[in-house]
């Protein structure tokens, strides 16, 4: 410790600059390939461009969301893509079919209370995670693994693996708005981004306002430690898989909004679309740190490129082997940061001695 | 038994002039000491003293600041426990080192495996020489056994027999009699008597005054990382050792301030705890506690204090026995639900229960009570938050460059302070405080003591688990001594001495120097 203080204030000033930088390196990577795009592919700044790529990042965003709360508590939610898709049959079943009660009567419900029911069941599939993980025991990754392929299974069951087509609604049973959802748009801007700004806000002052998130990062960075100060850690746990749950009843209904058809492989893989941009958003994966803000940002950057790469006319297998390079490089610039990080904070905690 | 001429123990390994400085405190200052092959090399201290330091020097865990080792007139370098192990030095640690989900074969020959040609495994041949270790060990233990599935005992015959395989010239065992039964140490006891007349030099740490007494040929007393005595065996008791452990001039513990005690806070009334092998870590343990007191719980490592508090403040749900805040019974075990009562709890274990290490010093400080700065249940003020943290690093005189540093960059005793502070601020009416000078230095140490006499002067109860002797009788207004999870000795401040506090903590260990014999009679062979 004693050669740390020696170092002098003019190394440490070098050092925080390359930490300011190391901080804001997901940020920096979004504008150099925003940049980037805009120089070399054609049409990408164009209005309706960014409407349409803006609607393919919402959609990993409202996962990555999901996810980056679950991985900061120290466990993983796979189960997201299958929530998607299955939450996208239950919006198509009831649109199209309403629920039969028997003697030929069913009920129809409306575009609300569709999407209640719909995110209803995602909540509850994040629930059934919640208890898997807390009441039986079984390791994250297991119990979600395993309700990733129930909710698939279950989705192609609905429909014995056919496509709910044509989900125009209908408006007699107020349920024609349900097309808006993926194609309306407030003030220019699609509502499914509205719905991403709502969401974001939201998680990010549960993050960082309240003791529920404050408990979310402490249960993830030591479990025991936040039992033994009264953490309720159940509660927190089944707090965050049924938000994830509920993030990806949203998206299976966007996206069932938006192609005006249910399909029951909707949403396969899109979990690791949504691991991936929390990682590069600056989310450890072994808990109890990450940021919404840096989740959300992280989700645009693999967006950007994967559209801007499709605008270029770069094949799509080199497209994978790029979103598998930049999500190297991020964890190994994480871990990089990680060390400076912590000379810092040594640093200053010598100055004022032990 | 009795000691030897020193001509006929030659000196395996001496170090001079050795010291260890971690950061923030010496663990070891200018030590000298030899280690006599053919004997059992006692070393003893209280916790802290350096005696674990001085072993994994020797064992090539942790090297030396300054200072050398000598192996036969020669400067050895043991940089590594390989190192070591080729100067046929082996340890075993208190903390087992072995692989549960692993045969015993397999442990014994880790990393060692006896193979043909360097790539398959000759499981028989390691079945046949573990076979035969465990018959000179007289365990009759298969070696086709999981690690798992045996006794901690078991488990720790199988950590020698590991060091035995490696033909250990030099053996180290940190405290091996922790948690065995009577029974097993008789056998560890006629090993170290079969390894001594190979010439094996030991080198054995314990607590247990007794056992060392009787097994020893040499002692060798650390205090604050220092060497106080060292000796042959011949004519040591229990008292030369207290007094060399302490000192005559003992540390200078803060004067209680003249308080009057209040009510009755806490009762705990025959709380049992089982400890999975059918028997019991805490049992029926019924004490009561009045405002102002100060109770020290003193005792050796596995007595069972732990899983007290522990229970005490509702961590095990399988736990049973009643716990009363002024009055009022506490319902099932929730920690929650005893802090919103008025019970704190700092823990033994620091890193692993007391401190979210990725958090700042603010959020780890305010953890327990974000309910007080929490408006409607949701919103936080994080304004108060952040002055009510600035309060607490004042008055506990927290030394931080900022709250917001993860906690950490803090030195031991800085961490301590911060997990009484989390305690204190969900404005407790018992503190349970479980080792709290555990790895802290000298001056956090007086401040964390002094803190504790102005916490009962304010009318706080506090209970507090320590093994460290001169600690307990320092600062305790009333002591317990648990051994075997049960309570075997209560002092007031004037009946406890050092000795009487001693002999309760070893009720119901053998061996004992008068009752061995007796003792190991009654236990099956």
């Amino acid at each position: 410790m004693t050669d740390m203080t020696a170092s002098g204030p003019a190394q440490s000033g070098t050092t925080s600059a390359l930490l300011m930088l190391m901080k804001a390196r997901t940020f920096i990577a979004l504008i150099l390939v925003f940049t980037y795009f805009a120089i070399f592919a054609p049409n990408f700044l164009s209005a309706a461009n960014m409407v349409i790529m803006s609607k393919h990042v919402a959609l990993n965003a409202f996962l990555a969301i999901g996810m980056t709360f679950v991985i900061v508590s120290g466990g993983i939610d796979l189960s997201v893509g299958s929530i998607v898709g299955l939450c996208g049959m239950v919006a198509g079943f009831l649109l199209l079919n309403g629920i039969d009660i028997g003697l030929g009567w069913s009920i129809q419900f409306n575009t609300l209370e569709i999407c209640l029911i719909v995110c209803l069941v995602g909540i509850a599939i994040g629930a059934l995670n919640g208890f898997l993980i807390t009441k039986l025991n079984v390791a994250p990754f297991i119990a979600t693994l395993g309700t990733l392929y129930i909710a698939r299974g279950a989705a192609l069951l609905s429909s014995e693996g056919e496509t709910f087509p044509n989900l125009t609604g209908n408006a007699e049973y107020g349920s024609d708005t349900y097309r808006m959802i993926g194609s309306g748009s407030l003030l220019g801007v699609p509502i499914s981004i509205w719905m991403l700004i709502v969401v974001g806000l939201v998680a990010a002052y549960i993050a960082k306002r309240t003791p529920l998130g404050r408990f979310i990062y402490a249960v993830g960075g030591n479990e025991r430690a936040a039992g033994l100060s009264g953490v309720k850690v159940t509660r927190v746990k089944f707090f965050v898989y049924m938000f994830s749950g509920f993030c990806a009843a949203l998206v299976g209904i966007i996206i069932s909004s938006q192609l005006v058809a249910a399909h029951p492989a909707t949403g396969d893989t899109f979990e690791l679309n949504a691991i991936a941009a929390a990682v590069l958003g600056g989310t450890s994966m072994s808990g109890g740190r990450g940021r919404i803000g840096g989740t959300i940002v992280g989700a645009f950057v693999i967006g950007v490129l994967s559209d801007g790469l499709v605008m270029m006319g770069v094949s799509a297998f080199w497209q994978t082997v790029i979103k598998g390079l930049v999500i190297v490089a991020a964890v190994v610039i994480d871990q990089a940061q990680q060390k400076v990080q912590a000379r810092v904070t040594l640093q200053s905690q010598a100055m004022v001695g032990k | 038994m009795s000691a030897h001429p020193a001509a006929s123990h030659p000196i395996g390994l001496s170090i001079r002039g050795g010291t260890k400085v971690y950061p923030g405190t010496v663990a070891l200052k200018e030590v000298d000491f030899d280690l006599h092959m053919g004997a059992v090399n006692v070393l003893v201290g209280e916790n802290g003293a350096g005696k674990s330091t001085m072993m994994k020097v020797i064992a090539g865990v942790e090297q030396l600041t300054s200072g050398r080792i000598e192996m036969e007139g020669r400067e050895v370098h043991l940089t590594s426990t390989d190192e070591a192990e080729k100067h046929g030095i082996g340890m075993i640690f208190q903390e087992l080192n072995l692989f549960p989900n692993l045969s015993v074969a397999d442990n014994i020959f880790m990393a060692h495996e006896k193979t043909r040609g360097g790539i398959d495994i000759d499981a028989a041949e390691q079945r046949r020489l573990t076979a035969e270790l465990m018959r000179r060990l007289e365990h009759d233990i298969d070696p086709d056994t999981l690690v798992g599935d045996l006794k901690v005992g078991q488990q720790q015959i199988v950590e020698i027999a590991k060091s035995l395989a490696r033909d250990a010239r030099i053996l180290i065992l940190d405290e091996p009699t922790s948690a065995l039964s009577a029974a097993e140490v008789e056998i560890l006891f006629r090993v170290i008597d079969e390894l001594k007349a190979e010439g094996v030099g030991i080198v054995y740490i314990s607590h247990r005054m007794e056992e060392l007494i009787r097994v020893g040929d040499y002692i060798t007393v650390l205090r604050d990382g220092a060497i106080t005595g060292a000796r042959s065996m011949e004519g040591v008791d229990i008292a030369w050792i207290v007094r060399a452990m302490i000192g005559d001039s003992s540390k200078e513990f803060p004067k209680e301030i003249d308080h009057p005690y209040g009510g009755q806070v806490l009762k705990v009334t025959d709380m049992r705890m089982a400890d999975g092998a059918g028997g019991f870590v805490v049992n029926g343990v019924s004490f009561s506690l009045r405002q102002g007191e100060i109770l020290g719980i003193y005792g050796l490592m596995g007595a069972g204090r732990t899983e007290l508090v522990e229970a005490i403040m509702g961590r095990h749900s399988h736990a049973a026995g009643l716990v009363e805040v002024d009055g009022k019974p506490m319902g099932r075990a929730s920690v929650a639900d005893r802090i919103a009562h008025g019970l704190a709890l700092i823990p033994e274990d620091r890193k692993h229960d007391g401190l979210v290490q990725d958090l700042s010093i603010r959020e780890n400080m305010t953890l327990s009570s974000l309910g007080d700065v929490t408006r409607g249940g949701v919103h936080m003020d994080l304004g108060k938050e952040r002055s009510r943290v600035k309060d607490f690093v004042k008055r506990m005189v927290i030394k931080i460059a900022s709250p917001e540093n993860p906690v950490s960059s803090l030195s031991g005793g800085n961490q301590q302070k911060v997990v009484i502070s989390k305690a204190l601020m969900t404005n407790p009416k018992v503190l349970l405080m479980d080792e709290p000078s555990r790895g802290i230095d000298i001056g956090a140490k007086a401040e964390v003591f002094r803190v504790m006499r102005q916490l009962a002067a304010e009318g706080l109860g506090i209970v507090f688990v320590t093994s460290d002797l001169e600690e307990v009788l320092g600062l305790s207004d009333r002591i317990l001594v648990m051994s075997n999870g049960r309570i075997t000795g209560e002092f007031t401040r004037d009946t406890a001495t050092d000795t009487a506090l001693v002999t309760a903590s070893s009720v119901g260990h053998a061996p004992d120097l008068h009752g061995s014999e007796s003792a190991s009679q009654k236990e099956p062979a």
